[in-house]
């Protein structure tokens, strides 16, 4: 293992890609309880279309395949899995997201054993007809209980507001129609092409013994045998800059409005070595106009325009990005002029050097904070890892990060044409 | 086993607890104000966190304080309130970098201590009054807020399980306080009901970190020099029994049914059963290794969710699952047969071992953070019972099947609500 330093926080993580290509992250805290780790695939709900491994021609499966097979690894001939785990007094979880499924546990007590039975269950599928019909009102039920949330709704409105063609724009647990359609050899498929260690990594961070934990992961891995890698076709179709729709409207039985508006983000913005900084740059402008410390909140919240805080929503990924700014309203209408008017200011309210310092103060105790957080740190490391970006050059991209740089971003990052607004109002209004 | 240093000082202004550890890379500090939940004040109560965070006489605007905060490397700064048992506590949190971590800065706890001080003790206010133009923006505020709580259904189910089967009991009164009461609130009632939270209240201040008692202490005592006379105590409630099972059905447009149970368990956090109790909820609903979930969800595909957690303070035990509308029958009976089966003794040797390593793993996962820890200390000052967490461990570890057969059959189901869909379901298939 690689001992790496992380800078400012005073601490080291350790790193190896072991020779089928997982990618192994070992962070002790000998100072803290519990033991998290995460086992995640660069496998999310946008890669529906894609050239299985071994084969010639690309497929498409159904809508919200990748969250059906992260239900599915739990369960095994022998039962679920998640006893295994509960035995041992831990809690095992899963995610998907648009561009990753992550296994998940923390414990502790036996944190080893836990780390075999993540490593193990992962790479063991086990997917039959009867498992996968069973699944289908369980998953149903989640669907529905998400299309009774209006934030969710708003959500997915907008991202479908801001994209024609790329998968982004489909709801990450699919349709109730979508995924009766998912049969046990689609999972084989996506399974096979996905979960190559090649495409995944563990991340292990907590109190444990980094020896002992080095030389379990790498027997483990040792012990099974996988094909060669041969690299993944993905397709995303084509997708222009600018917006599908500037204006979506979605009926729903709400008693308050909310509304949602949203700046794609042009392919040139998500290239790798651009891609922290534009982040941070994002993050820095959001939060200095509609932040509760930014003067177009203040102007929103005067005017009656917002009730309570703004939900800001930045994504940056290899193949889409956008920001959004949303919130409950009382005048979504309004609420989405005004927002979408004070976007296209910004370039004409240039931030001051008194702001841009104490912003930089402001991101900087909030990296710090991030370390807090086994689970989140562990996620951020991951997710850009993903991305093919060491995170712990984050310190470094803020530190040097001038005025020009942020004032001359806005530039080229917000243009009316990518600009979207999404409401969800309340059925009678129809 | 871990080891939790908490210092306890008890002051006549208020309690103080130091909590050293190493774990974070923040402090926290947090002041918890509390009383008796009353009808008549609550919703001025639930309006006061909204009006303090919007100016002080230094910082006279929301926007000005939210800057101190940025210059405060991010200090993140919040005032909420709630119900903890029938008392209703109002937190003011602020959690800021260890200085250690940022070069050229070594007095971030006095900067971040005084600012706490000038939100709590100086609002923005003057002769008896809150500045009348807030008072009325965050009534309009809250009152949103208030409306907007059916459009989260979970959340709902939740506040109409407990409207029902605790009516005319302290316990239900709405923490979030009510619309009927916007008209009399002023400027003037409202700031009443601030000094009486800031000169009567059982205040309890935490201080969470990697510091030095000697270097944090004369700071704290320093700074937070709050006027006060502490009169009112946090009340405990005696438990109630049920008496016959109610069923309240109550429809909207909704794709998915909320089907919550309401049980009384006769038992609180200082009832030396209390740990039994928590055993028993582990094995019932609290875990994926839980009856509930294995045979709700598991078994049967009947819900995403079906889960139960205890009310430790007023002694419920509180069912919640979202299920198809035309599942009601079939998921109630599972979720009280799975009762039934405890009552009757139906419980393995490994669920009792799974549940014991369950709970002793949550509460060492509460404490590696800081609001957490925060919140277990906490429990213990309303509770008045004070309980290290070795001796904790102790009592999980020794509870017997027998012990957790006994304890079941206190518990009693009192009501049953369902919110289901207006159509009945039929036009989700």
């Amino acid at each position: 293992m690689n001992k790496i330093e992380i800078p400012r926080i005073n601490e080291h993580m350790y790193h190896e890609t072991l020779e089928n290509g997982l990618d192994v992250f070992l962070y002790p805290k000998p100072e803290v309880e519990k033991t998290f780790a995460i086992f995640s695939t660069k496998y999310g709900s946008i890669d529906q279309t894609f050239t299985p491994i071994g084969e010639n021609e690309k497929v498409t499966v159904p809508d919200g395949i990748a969250h059906f097979l992260e239900h599915k690894m739990f369960e095994k001939e022998d039962g679920d899995v998640f006893q295994h785990f509960s035995g041992r007094g831990a809690s095992a979880n899963a995610f998907t997201s648009f561009t990753q499924t992550a296994y998940l546990f923390s414990s502790t007590t036996e944190e080893e054993k836990n780390v075999e039975t993540l490593l193990d269950f992962v790479q063991d599928p086990y997917f039959t007809e009867k498992t996968v019909e069973k699944e289908k009102g369980i998953i149903e039920q989640e669907i529905k209980m998400y299309d009774d949330q209006a934030d969710w709704r708003l959500f997915f409105g907008t991202i479908g507001s801001l994209y024609e063609n790329h998968p982004v724009r489909i709801d990450i647990a699919g349709t109730v129609e979508s995924i009766y359609e998912i049969t046990h050899e689609d999972l084989y498929t996506c399974y096979n092409t996905f979960y190559h260690p090649s495409n995944m990594s563990i991340f292990v961070i907590g109190n444990f013994d980094l020896d002992s934990m080095t030389d379990l992961i790498k027997n483990n891995q040792d012990n099974k045998t996988f094909d060669k890698p041969n690299g993944i076709d993905r397709f995303y179709g084509e997708e222009a800059d600018h917006v599908y729709k500037p204006v979506e409207k979605i009926y729903m039985p709400v008693t308050t409005p909310k509304c949602m508006v949203a700046v794609k983000e042009k392919k040139d913005q998500l290239k790798k070595d651009q891609l922290l900084k534009n982040d941070l740059i994002r993050d820095m402008i959001l939060d200095l106009y509609f932040s509760k410390s930014g003067s177009y909140y203040e102007k929103l919240y005067q005017e009656g325009l917002v009730i309570d805080k703004l939900r800001l929503e930045q994504y940056l990924e290899e193949s889409f990005g956008f920001a959004a700014i949303g919130g409950s309203t009382t005048k979504p209408e309004e609420f989405g002029d005004k927002v979408k008017e004070m976007l296209l200011s910004i370039k004409n309210d240039p931030i001051k050097q008194e702001e841009f310092e104490r912003a930089k103060k402001k991101k900087y105790g909030e990296l710090i904070r991030e370390f807090n957080e086994l689970e989140g740190t562990a996620n951020t490391i991951i997710h850009y890892h993903h991305l093919g970006i060491d995170y712990r050059e984050v310190f470094q991209v803020l530190e040097q990060l001038t005025l020009d740089d942020v004032n001359n971003a806005t530039h080229e990052w917000i243009a009316e044409d990518r600009i979207s607004i999404c409401m969800v109002l309340p059925e009678g209004e129809q | 086993m871990p080891k939790l240093t908490h210092q306890q000082y008890e002051k006549s202004e208020y309690n103080l607890h130091l909590i050293q550890t190493k774990k974070f890379k923040t402090n926290t500090v947090a002041l918890k104000f509390a009383r008796p939940l009353e009808r008549e004040n609550i919703t001025e109560r639930a309006l006061l966190p909204f009006v303090l965070q919007k100016g002080t006489k230094l910082y006279p605007t929301e926007k000005e304080l939210r800057l101190k905060l940025d210059e405060l490397y991010g200090a993140k700064f919040s005032i909420n309130s709630g119900k903890k048992g029938e008392n209703h506590v109002i937190t003011f949190v602020l959690d800021f970098a260890n200085d250690k971590f940022i070069p050229d800065t070594n007095q971030l706890v006095r900067d971040c201590l005084q600012f706490l001080y000038e939100v709590a003790a100086n609002p923005k206010a003057e002769n008896g009054s809150f500045d009348e133009a807030i008072v009325n923006k965050e009534k309009e505020t809250l009152t949103n807020k208030i409306k907007s709580i059916v459009d989260e259904k979970m959340q709902y189910a939740n506040m109409r399980l407990i409207d029902e089967m605790c009516e005319g009991e302290k316990y239900s009164i709405h923490s979030h306080g009510y619309l009927d009461d916007m008209d009399q609130i002023d400027a003037q009632s409202i700031y009443k009901t601030y000094q009486q939270m800031i000169h009567e209240d059982a205040l309890d201040v935490f201080f969470v970190g990697d510091f030095e008692e000697q270097d944090v202490k004369p700071v704290i005592e320093e700074v937070l020099t709050f006027d006060r006379k502490p009169s009112v105590e946090v009340v405990r409630s005696e438990p109630t029994r049920a008496d016959q099972v109610e069923t309240v059905t109550e429809k909207q447009k909704i794709q998915q049914a909320k089907l919550h149970l309401g049980y009384r368990t006769g038992i609180t956090y200082r009832d030396p059963d209390y740990r039994v109790l928590q055993m028993f909820n582990g094995i019932f609903g609290m875990f994926p290794h839980s009856k509930l979930f294995l045979n709700v969800r598991e078994k049967h595909s009947l819900a995403y969710y079906a889960a139960s957690r205890i009310e430790s303070n007023k002694g419920l035990l509180l069912v919640f699952s979202g299920i198809a509308p035309d599942k009601f029958e079939q998921a109630r009976d599972i979720i009280i047969q799975q009762h039934e089966d405890i009552k009757n003794g139906k419980i393995s040797d490994e669920e009792i071992d799974q549940t014991k390593k369950a709970i002793t793993h949550q509460l060492k996962e509460t404490i590696d953070r800081a609001g957490g820890m925060v919140e277990f200390f906490y429990q213990q000052v309303i509770a008045g019972e004070f309980q290290d967490i070795e001796q904790i461990f102790d009592s999980i570890e020794q509870t017997s099947k027998d012990d957790i057969v006994r304890v079941a059959n206190k518990v009693e189901l009192d009501t049953v609500y369902f919110l289901t869909a207006e159509d009945g379901g039929e036009g989700n298939e």
